[in-house]
């Protein structure tokens, strides 16, 4: 038996695959929604706004989630060269997650939730949640105090902080006062409730779709290209940056609001300031490939890495020009937004995991390598136009959105009615769901190259 | 000057020192806004909403109108042109949770109270597209057909009061009575109907 416990990463791989595929999917349908309304059938739990926070949830915490679950406890026990901390709690861990998310699933689309967006879950779940993070905690750090290697490994900060930060956040953000088994109101109301939900908000996306994957990059990128971490310097410089910056950003999300002129402008600033950290990992991850350039011409998987990290330098760079004031007053609101959260999660997020699975999967179940290296390319190739499709629709709509809103004539009156700018947008809806479609088909040849990997078959063998 | 090697040896070490650096930006942002006054005093003449209208409210959070609608009026020409007065903090004190929303697929409701009839909303929300043909938004026709939660109101009305909303006790008695008959729809109008209108019209 391998000292490792790789039973559990095994179940995490695969139920990873499985929520993409569910949350991609509901996704799909509500973007073919916003171009065709008549696909809400007039039933309720097939309506557009109880869906999208399914959506949501399930692609960050079902699909993205599952993901860092599972590889965290592979990288803990690889880079510490241990036995997870307990078999026990990490199985319970597995069961535990799996029955929050079935929970989201059983509440969200009829109607129960706390509206707080990526904080939607209702009280009985965000309970549960608290107690499987604990056993969670408990079983990461447990592995890391009883590591055999002195030095923990880089990875490992940013799963750290991860794991820390996001238990702050839960908590903090959904203390509310329950008034029956479903609904509950939050303890701060009006402003103080707007920041603290996008000091949460915000670094939901900071510490888990950030610091969770750039966790993940940092063990499967040198894993795949065989090369060391390009600078051990920058990768200090940059985690103390990242951690210590990103809490601070979560005001942009509320410019030019009734909150407060000083925390806008507080949140502006470190919002800018969150580009160098940020740009510090893409520099790190893109340059450990320096020696190994060339396998970008035969190894898909490492293509999908570098693009997947030039896709975060890419909205990390759109983020902090978004959070600046006068940028913000044309984006909020708009889809632009929208094509710059897909072009993370979808760009950055998402084919990372990807990635990181195909690295992962031949090294879990024994096998020499993927099914199909020719299936990889062909999922590589679909997923990155699908979100460019996606991006390009929805920057394109968003600024034509934010300029007709404003449009005045010389008399000083409206130009467009806010309708007007709905009917606009229909095609770009189009084009939206066709990237997302594609990004969706890429998700199943992967899930179909992992089910042959995984069954030991070999193409052309 | 702590070399970083001592810490990458001490996982007990790093997790506090992480818990440190991230805990400065919530004490410094948020703490402070809970005593200033302009963020937390309500505008003059706001009342919490009564019972018909709070059902409402948690009918607007459980569909998730909040997806597509934003109740925020920016302080731009077109903004104040196009829905009225800039939104204030003090109108939203009695929001739990706020409702300012960060996507407006549909236009701004901050100030919508008063600016269509009743019937308008009733039609609008059964079959958005038999008032405006090129809207995507849904149809929500079950409103019409589901009665009001009379027990859940009511205590929603005694935890937001024990959270500082001044209702009184008559009042909470005399709940039940005033929304029995009502169905979810009528309640979401009120709720509608009600939206921005604490700031006087002439201000406006």
């Amino acid at each position: 038996m391998s000292i490792y416990n790789d039973r559990v990463v095994k179940q995490f791989t695969v139920i990873t695959i499985i929520w993409g595929i569910v949350g991609m999917l509901v996704g799909l349908f509500i973007a073919l929604q916003l171009a065709w309304p008549a696909f809400n059938f007039d039933i309720p739990w097939l309506t557009y706004s109880r869906l999208r926070p399914l959506h949501t949830n399930a692609v960050i915490f079902a699909f993205g989630g599952n993901a860092l679950l599972g590889t965290s406890f592979y990288v803990a026990q690889r880079t510490c060269g241990v036995r997870l901390y307990s078999d026990r709690l990490a199985t319970l861990v597995f069961w535990g997650y799996q029955a929050v998310i079935v929970g989201a699933v059983l509440t969200l689309p009829f109607g129960y939730t706390q509206s707080k967006e990526y904080a939607e879950l209702i009280w009985p779940l965000d309970v549960l949640l608290t107690v499987v993070w604990v056993m969670y905690a408990i079983v990461y750090f447990g592995t890391l105090a009883t590591r055999k290697e002195k030095h923990i490994y880089v990875a490992n900060w940013f799963y750290s902080a991860f794991i820390i930060t996001i238990a702050v956040l839960h908590i903090v953000n959904n203390l509310a006062i329950p008034v029956n088994w479903h609904l509950s109101y939050p303890i701060y109301s009006g402003a103080v409730d707007a920041l603290t939900q996008w000091w949460y908000g915000h670094n939901a996306v900071g510490f888990f779709l950030t610091a969770g994957f750039l966790g993940m990059m940092y063990y499967f990128v040198p894993k795949q290209a065989n090369r060391p971490v390009y600078s051990y310097r920058l990768s200090i410089v940059h985690f103390w940056a990242l951690v210590s910056t990103y809490m601070w950003a979560g005001p942009h999300h509320l410019h030019y609001t009734a909150l407060p002129d000083w925390a806008q402008s507080l949140g502006m600033v470190f919002s800018l300031v969150l580009l160098a950290p940020s740009w510090g990992g893409m520099i790190n991850g893109i340059m450990t490939l320096s020696g190994a350039w060339h396998k970008l011409r035969t190894d898909p998987i490492i293509k999908m890495m570098v693009v997947a990290l030039s896709f975060y330098g890419m909205s990390t760079f759109e983020g902090p020009m978004m959070s600046i004031k006068t940028v913000n007053a044309l984006s909020h609101y708009t889809d632009w937004t929208i094509g710059h959260v897909h072009s993370g999660a979808l760009g950055w997020v998402a084919l990372m995991t990807m990635a990181s699975i195909y690295t992962l999967v031949p090294r879990l179940w024994g096998r020499e390598k993927m099914y199909s290296v020719g299936l990889i390319n062909t999922h590589f190739w679909i997923a990155t136009l699908g979100i460019v499709l996606y991006i390009a629709s929805m920057w394109m709509a968003g600024v034509m959105q934010g300029l007709m809103w404003r449009e005045v004539d010389t008399n000083g009156s409206l130009v467009y009615s806010h309708v007007e700018s709905i009917e606009a947008t229909y095609p770009y809806y189009v084009i939206r769901a066709t990237g997302g479609l594609m990004f969706l088909i890429g998700a199943c040849i992967q899930a179909y190259n992992v089910m042959m990997t995984i069954k030991g078959k070999v193409k052309g063998a | 000057m702590i070399k970083h090697e001592k810490i990458e040896k001490n996982i007990g070490l790093m997790g506090v020192l992480i818990a440190i650096v991230i805990s400065f930006a919530g004490i410094i942002e948020i703490i402070p806004l809970m005593t200033q006054a302009s963020v937390i005093k309500p505008v003059e003449g706001l009342k919490p909403r009564n019972a018909l209208q709070l059902a409402g409210q948690n009918v607007y959070v459980s569909e998730g109108c909040y997806g597509c609608h934003s109740q925020q009026v920016r302080p731009f020409v077109d903004e104040t042109l196009r829905y009225g007065h800039y939104s204030m903090a003090g109108e939203s004190v009695y929001d739990r949770p706020f409702q300012w929303g960060s996507k407006r697929t549909g236009p701004d409701l901050a100030r919508v109270g008063g600016r269509y009839s009743d019937e308008w909303h009733e039609i609008h929300l059964i079959d958005p597209r038999a008032v405006v043909p090129t809207s995507n938004m849904p149809g929500y026709p079950w409103l019409a057909k589901n009665p009001v939660d009379v027990e859940q109101t009511v205590a929603s009305m005694k935890v937001l009061q024990t959270l500082g909303h001044p209702y009184t006790d008559e009042e909470i008695t005399a709940a039940a009575d005033l929304i029995k008959n009502k169905t979810e729809l009528e309640a979401l109008v009120a709720y509608l109907q009600n939206l921005g209108t604490a700031v006087p019209r002439s201000y406006q």
